[in-house]
């Protein structure tokens, strides 16, 4: 075995990326896991973890400096001054937006599993059906029957806490004891319960937090500063979960500064021999050698791998003879939503900070409801007591001004929707040849956008969400609806999507490339279709499938 | 609470977004000179006694006490655009004017009720210009309905309300303002969502 040469080789140390290290590993493979960035030691690195609030000079704020340096960061959230340094430099890493795409990227050991939002939900059999039933896009070549059983594998290990709720939109899983509701949320809980009945829910969020301590973990600790890294590892990431339990099986080699710049493919075998990486820092290049190639760079930079893979047989890269692959980009669009305020509980406040929210499961086109929209949306939201940085009209400066900030406002409750996005075929990423990032790469150019069928949707998703707040008892409802962009979600999905036809779909059933069986795409490039939840749990879920299919079918000698 | 709102939660301050935040398109970095200044000391005693008329003592201790005047340069110097810093800059100026014009001194020469006085009337002027500001931002805005490159007209800020919003920021996130005018825990380690309030509790700082 030559030094370069593993069982092995996962590409990417994200959420995908670290479940397959941590399968594959644990099967007894030998495996390098190549990251392109740098690393991020667990707890050692996370430098603003423990600081307080007065130790950032801008307070969390944003200079203009990072307004200057962030291009694409700039335009929601991500960019601010307490993790800064957890998302990819836009000036190093540039792309091409024919339409504006705002990809916010994590480039370093462990990816955006340190900064994700860690709400967890299983999809149900509906949204794997749903493709096949409207006649859009493919039909997967799976459904919740396949991922069940991994779904509850991929929970028992990062923990999630959740409600078993009785779902059949929202199936239950296997949870650690659920976060707790507040006072308000429990009373909206019940007022909805007598106006929807079971028509629609209204539940605590199924996070991936841990709730009781978990090996190693500390079970969380409610201080909700989890986007800076986890001192306790109470969230799942790679760095609290999945990579130690790689590293244990002494199997494992992290190579951070990798940048995979094409899959080696031989055309004897019709298999993957290993990849080519540049060193990020030394701009060298290196070959590495494996068996298996488990792709898992994040949706956009898996296909980008795969279009640069095999262009002396197929022009348009490994997976284009489908035709599909770097179509059908796809996210959750989200933006939408409405807050109010709730009356009657001054006498009630809060101990602790919940990192976890309430979620209200898709209701929409379900049970006889038809809209002129297919698929549904979901809401995330909460309820809070305003704080200081509110406004009180009736005072203007002085000694009352202040005393009456330093007491909790009103009862809030805000939800906001998250809404299922349609494969297009013609929304799509191709590879921009004319312009290069840092190291001399062809970069991506994006050209997609949200369609009729969305935008029906979030005028659904403003209304509903108004008129439900208001049905349960919340005053002062104002709804608000911005950026209808694609890529905020930050759930990009789709572009080398699973099917059941080599001739329209990039992967199998088992997330294998059609076109070099030895290579598993198990990231949100896989999706056929988005559903409405949040993503991740389901990459877990399909990682740790294939993981086990790929293993099987090396003993069997099939690939 | 979730990722996505936990952050913006800084933006809301005063019922609107926070000066230099909403700057989301054309970032710049160039500094007016002038922005140096505002670290001579006699223009941090200036600021500071802005803020603390804005946030007094009272049970606990007052703006000045949190040092908020340096942080107001800080956050002009580094997070204002240009315009914004010149407004700032200028509204050193157009706050003595005010004071000369109102209560014949300098700020820094007037007793605290007359201060208070003054700042109760900026306050109210500031109000009342964004009223104005946004009313007419958001008529335009309805008159230009759909058009995708829409931009709006440039309107200034108002020199006090950008005073009184730092004021706000600097003191509740500032040490003294979190624990003595607030209450904060750093590691609560528990999540109770039901416990009794009685009026006159502080808030949580987060």
């Amino acid at each position: 075995m030559s030094a370069n040469t593993y069982d092995a080789i996962v590409i990417g140390s994200g959420i995908s990326g670290g479940w397959a290290a941590k399968e594959l590993t644990e099967k007894g493979l030998k495996t390098i896991m190549l990251e392109r960035g740098r690393n991020i030691e667990h707890v050692k690195d996370y430098v603003n973890a423990t600081k307080d609030p007065w130790e950032f000079p801008h307070r969390g704020g944003r200079t203009q400096q990072m307004i200057e340096d962030y291009p694409v960061l700039k335009r929601d959230y991500p960019l601010n001054e307490t993790n800064l340094d957890y998302w990819a430099s836009d000036k190093d890493s540039p792309y091409t937006e024919i339409k504006r795409f705002d990809w916010f990227r994590g480039y370093h050991v462990g990816g955006r599993s340190l900064m994700w939002g860690r709400q967890s939900y299983r999809w149900a059999d509906i949204d794997f059906e749903a493709n096949a039933k409207d006649g859009i896009g493919t039909d997967w070549p799976i459904r919740y029957k396949d991922l069940e059983q991994w779904y509850g594998y991929a929970e028992r290990f990062a923990g999630i806490s959740g409600n078993k709720d009785g779902l059949s939109i929202l199936p239950d899983g296997d949870f650690m004891p659920p976060m707790e509701m507040n006072v308000v949320e429990k009373d909206v809980a019940k007022r909805f319960k007598e106006h929807y009945k079971e028509a629609r829910a209204f539940v605590i969020g199924r996070t991936a937090n841990i709730t009781v301590p978990h090996f190693a973990r500390t079970n969380c600790q409610y201080r909700n500063k989890c986007w800076l890294g986890c001192p306790f590892g109470a969230y799942f990431s790679t760095q609290s979960s999945t990579l130690p339990a790689a590293m244990a099986t002494g199997n494992l080699t992290v190579r951070p500064w990798s940048i995979v710049t094409k899959i080696i493919y031989d055309k004897d075998t019709k298999k993957a021999k290993g990849v080519e990486v540049l060193d990020a820092e030394t701009n060298q290049t290196y070959e590495f050698f494996a068996k298996i190639v488990f792709v898992n760079a994040s949706t956009f930079n898996s296909t980008w791998i795969l279009m640069n893979s095999a262009t002396d047989i197929w022009p348009g890269g490994l997976g284009s003879s489908s035709g599909e692959l770097g179509h059908n980009v796809m996210d959750h669009h989200l933006g939408v939503g409405a807050s109010g305020t709730v009356e009657g509980f001054e006498d009630k406040y809060i101990f602790g900070r919940r990192a976890n929210g309430i979620y209200i499961p898709r209701y929409r086109n379900l049970n006889g409801d038809k809209r002129d929209y297919i698929r549904g949306f979901g809401y995330q939201g909460g309820g809070s007591r305003s704080s200081w940085g509110r406004d009180i009209p009736e005072l203007s400066i002085g000694g009352d001004f202040k005393d009456a900030l330093t007491e909790p406002g009103t009862w809030q409750m805000n939800i906001g929707g998250f809404g299922e996005t349609l494969p297009y075929h013609e929304n799509k990423i191709t590879l921009d040849k004319t312009k290069k990032d840092k190291w001399g790469l062809p970069i991506l150019a994006f050209d997609a956008e949200i369609k009729d069928n969305e935008k029906k949707m979030r005028i659904d998703m403003e209304n509903d969400a108004k008129e439900m707040l208001e049905a349960v008892g919340v005053k002062n409802v104002k709804t608000h609806s911005s950026n209808p962009f694609l890529g905020r979600g930050i759930h990009e999905m789709g572009t080398a999507r699973m099917g059941k036809d080599p001739k329209s779909s990039v992967l199998n059933g088992w997330n294998q490339v059609w076109d070099a069986q030895n290579v598993f795409v198990t990231d949100g490039a896989a999706m056929a279709s988005t559903a409405c939840q949040n993503p991740s749990l389901t990459y877990m879920a399909m990682t740790a499938r294939a993981a086990n299919h790929a293993v099987e079918e090396l003993k069997k000698g099939n690939i | 609470m979730n990722r996505r709102d936990a952050i913006s939660r800084v933006a809301l301050i005063m019922g609107g977004a926070v000066i230099g935040a909403e700057f989301f398109i054309s970032g710049c970095k160039s500094t007016s000179s002038q922005v140096a200044d505002l670290f001579q000391p006699d223009n941090v005693a200036f600021l500071n006694e802005v803020a603390d008329t804005i946030l007094p003592t009272t049970s606990s201790p007052g703006a000045k006490a949190a040092n908020v005047g340096a942080f107001m340069g800080v956050m002009v110097r580094d997070c204002y655009t240009p315009a914004d810093q010149k407004v700032f800059m200028e509204g050193l100026t157009k706050l003595n004017d005010a004071a000369q014009k109102q209560a014949g001194g300098k700020f820094m020469d007037l007793t605290a009720d007359k201060r208070t006085a003054l700042l109760v009337a900026l306050d109210k002027e500031q109000k009342d210009y964004t009223t104005q500001k946004n009313k007419t931002l958001a008529d335009d805005a309805a008159k230009h309905k759909g058009e995708a490159d829409y931009k709006g007209p440039e309107m200034p800020n108002h020199y006090f309300r950008m005073m009184k919003e730092l004021t706000l920021l600097g003191y509740f996130t500032s040490e003294i303002g979190a624990t003595k005018a607030l209450r904060y825990v750093a590691i609560p380690g528990r999540y109770d969502g039901d416990v009794p309030y009685k009026k006159g509790d502080k808030a949580w700082a987060t």
